[in-house]
């Protein structure tokens, strides 16, 4: 069982803090950030090895969330994105799957499903990275057997 | 829902009756009397010299029918005179005779004949009167008389004291001259004149170059007047027909014609009251204005039918297009609430999630070892009060929700903008943080109230300042609403820093279903919402916009106290259920 490393990120504080709390609690290793901006600081910060999976809110002012998607999946492909929406934005959710997200959860969300999900997105995660190790392992004993 | 309201009708602008009929009427009737007093006119100038010509033509033939009479008696006396010897004709009783026989031939236009010598001795007569040896010496006529060979005098009184004129011609013998006179009968001569009888007043006479009557008029004249004093002063040329225009001693318009007697001697005047003239010409006028008044009468009865007819049509469109209006209006404010509901979905998702994941810690801090330790208490505290805050914030939100849909109350009570800006600003907050637009607002703490109805302002400050964010799109920027006075206006104004309208578009804002948003996203019904509702309570909106500066719109409304909506303000207190 892998233990994921998540990244929370909503302008809703209140929200973030609780969901941190209990994340951490199921031994998540959680950090947050209140803005999309904020979220491509935490990752560009050396954050992108140790983050597994992003929960991105959609609606949130200034950057939102689709915009921050786009970042983050251009600058950190590896990273696995999940959307977190309101009821009027899951066309914006569905936008987002378009764009590489992972998967998307309609708030107010279950914590369970959330954890199933999280996990998910970080093997799916680890087996990339896994399978990317492979390549060059593979690459490298080609190079050597020439 | 209640869509009547019986405020509206008093706001369509009322179409007159009376004006459409005088319109219609004054269409109708313009050209017919213009072209009618065209008509009448050129008549009256064709039938005017019409008249001319022929009062020219028959008095040209009178005046050569008392010529041809004269001159035929002049003839008669210069037959006689050259036919017998002077000794007879110095017999009274050869000359009693002869006049005998001209009486008969001529009805007595003869009166006397006499035979006078170079020394004005009469020496012989035959006549009525007592003339023999008379003496005309120093009669007027005698020295002319003797210069020509033939001549026709004035009418004058003479020895006998009536008046009358006299023929002569002359006979030579040797030295001597006689002349023979004949008198021609007045009465005879004036009933040549008298036969001159047109119409009711139009009448002849002969008066002489130096202003005697030759005959007497019918009707009295005066010679020394205008026409008559300027054809005998010479001022006036009178050697051939002349037709003049000039006044009758009654003062009535009159025709004045004249044509030269005698060699000139004599002018034979004819004059008629131009309406007796024109006689033909003023039935014709009659008849016209007859005619006129007729049509008239028509045109006023149908433009009356028509107008009432239009009128209560207008009537009619006016009261579909309050019904469309308030369909409109409803339709437009249900739109906006389905635009609002998915904000507010959004909105209300934040405060449910907090308090899921909240009642979730509570749950996970349950499950744990020790549920009751003291740093778990405190959080299941904590926990707790925050639930209790978002819950509160879920109730704030379906309150403002609810009362937004809720009001459908068309009725007009006092509002003060000042309230309702706030309470929309509160209501798009939520749209405006995520759209990156910051409101600002100046408002003026003194504002007046105005009347209308607060769901329609409420309404049209939403359409506006969603517009406005709506304009400013992804960037982010500012929403200003200023409310203030301007004379007896209150103003409401909502700018914001966005793209600007185009020139091309500015005129067709206000038009229903008008938008640039893409399909789906806009009913094009916002602002032509808020054109109605402003236009209704009296108020006006307008306009501005800067391509890439941003727009403004204004709206400036009445300040209340308008008796009209406090009277009616009973009936239009309707409360949705």
């Amino acid at each position: 069982m892998i233990e994921p490393s998540v990244l929370v990120v909503d302008d809703e504080v209140q929200f973030v803090e609780t969901l941190v709390k209990r994340l951490v609690k199921r031994g998540v290793k959680v950090s947050s950030a209140h803005s999309g901006q904020d979220a491509l600081d935490a990752l560009a910060g050396g954050g992108a090895t140790r983050t597994d999976v992003v929960v991105l809110d959609v609606k949130m002012p200034g950057m939102d969330g689709l915009e921050t998607l786009a970042v983050i999946k251009e600058q950190h492909p590896l990273v696995e994105v999940i959307m977190l929406t309101g009821h009027a934005t899951v066309e914006s959710a569905i936008e987002g799957m378009k764009h590489g997200a992972y998967d998307y959860l309609m708030k107010p969300c279950d914590l369970d499903v959330l954890m199933e999900k999280l996990n998910a997105a970080a093997v799916k995660k680890h087996e990339h990275e896994a399978k990317i190790l492979e390549a060059r392992a593979t690459m490298i004993a080609l190079r050597r057997g020439d | 829902m209640t869509t009547s309201n019986t405020t509206d009708l008093s706001h369509a602008p009322k179409i007159s009756v009376r004006s459409m009929v005088i319109g219609l009427a004054l269409i109708v009737l313009a050209p017919l009397v213009i072209t009618g007093a065209m008509n009448l006119h050129q008549f009256q100038v064709v039938y005017r010299n019409k008249v001319d010509n022929e009062l020219a033509v028959m008095i040209e033939r009178h005046s050569f029918i008392v010529d041809s009479f004269i001159e035929d008696r002049l003839s008669d006396v210069r037959v006689i005179t050259r036919q017998h010897p002077i000794e007879r004709l110095s017999n009274a009783d050869f000359l009693r005779q002869v006049l005998n026989l001209m009486r008969e031939e001529y009805h007595g236009a003869f009166v006397d004949l006499g035979l006078v010598n170079d020394e004005g001795v009469q020496i012989a007569y035959a006549g009525p009167f007592n003339l023999e040896m008379a003496d005309y010496s120093s009669a007027g006529w005698f020295e002319q008389a003797f210069a020509n060979e033939s001549y026709v005098s004035d009418v004058f009184a003479g020895l006998r004291g009536s008046p009358h004129f006299i023929v002569t011609t002359q006979r030579r013998i040797g030295n001597e001259v006689f002349v023979l006179k004949a008198t021609i009968d007045f009465e005879a001569f004036n009933a040549l004149m008298e036969g001159i009888r047109i119409g009711d007043t139009g009448f002849a006479f002969i008066i002489s170059r130096a202003g005697k009557f030759q005959t007497r008029p019918h009707f009295e004249v005066a010679l020394n007047r205008a026409p008559y004093a300027g054809v005998l002063d010479g001022r006036i040329r009178s050697d051939r027909i002349l037709v003049v225009d000039g006044e009758n001693l009654l003062g009535q318009p009159t025709i004045f014609t004249f044509a030269p007697l005698k060699q000139g001697n004599w002018l034979l005047c004819y004059q008629q009251e131009t309406s007796d003239a024109l006689g033909k010409v003023r039935r014709v006028v009659q008849l016209a204005i007859v005619a006129l008044l007729v049509v008239a009468a028509g045109a006023l009865v149908i433009s009356f039918f028509v107008s009432k007819n239009l009128a209560s049509k207008f009537a009619e469109a006016d009261r579909e297009r309050t019904v469309m209006t308030h369909q409109v209006i409803e339709t437009g404010r249900l739109a906006s609430i389905g635009e609002l509901a998915a904000g507010i979905a959004h909105e209300i998702n934040n405060p449910v999630a907090i308090m899921v994941q909240e009642a979730g810690w509570i749950d996970d801090l349950l499950n744990d070892d020790d549920p009751t330790s003291a740093e778990n208490l405190e959080e299941i505290n904590r926990a707790v009060g925050q639930i209790r805050t978002q819950g509160d914030r879920c109730k704030e939100i379906t309150y403002k929700l609810l009362s937004f849909a809720r009001k459908t109350d068309p009725s007009v009570r006092e509002v003060i903008l000042n309230d309702i800006v706030e309470e929309v600003i509160g209501l798009t907050s939520q749209k405006t943080r995520y759209a990156n637009v910051q409101i600002v607002k100046e408002l003026n703490p003194d504002l007046p109230a105005i009347q209308a109805s607060p769901t329609e302002i409420q309404q049209v400050l939403l359409n506006l300042v969603n517009n406005a964010v709506d304009a400013i799109g992804q960037p982010g920027g500012t929403v200003t609403v200023v409310t203030r006075t301007e004379g007896d206006a209150v103003v409401l104004e909502v700018s914001d820093t966005g793209k600007g309208i185009p020139e091309a578009n500015l005129g067709r804002i206000f038009d229903p279903f008008f938008t640039t948003k893409p399909v789906g996203q806009g009913t094009g019904l916002g602002l032509s919402i808020c054109y109605g509702i402003v236009e209704k309570i009296g108020g006006s909106i307008t306009v501005e916009s800067e391509i890439g500066e941003g727009t403004t719109f204004t709206a400036s409304f009445p300040r209340e106290t308008d008796e009209e909506l406090q009277t009616t303000k009973p009936n239009n207190e309707r409360e949705d259920l």
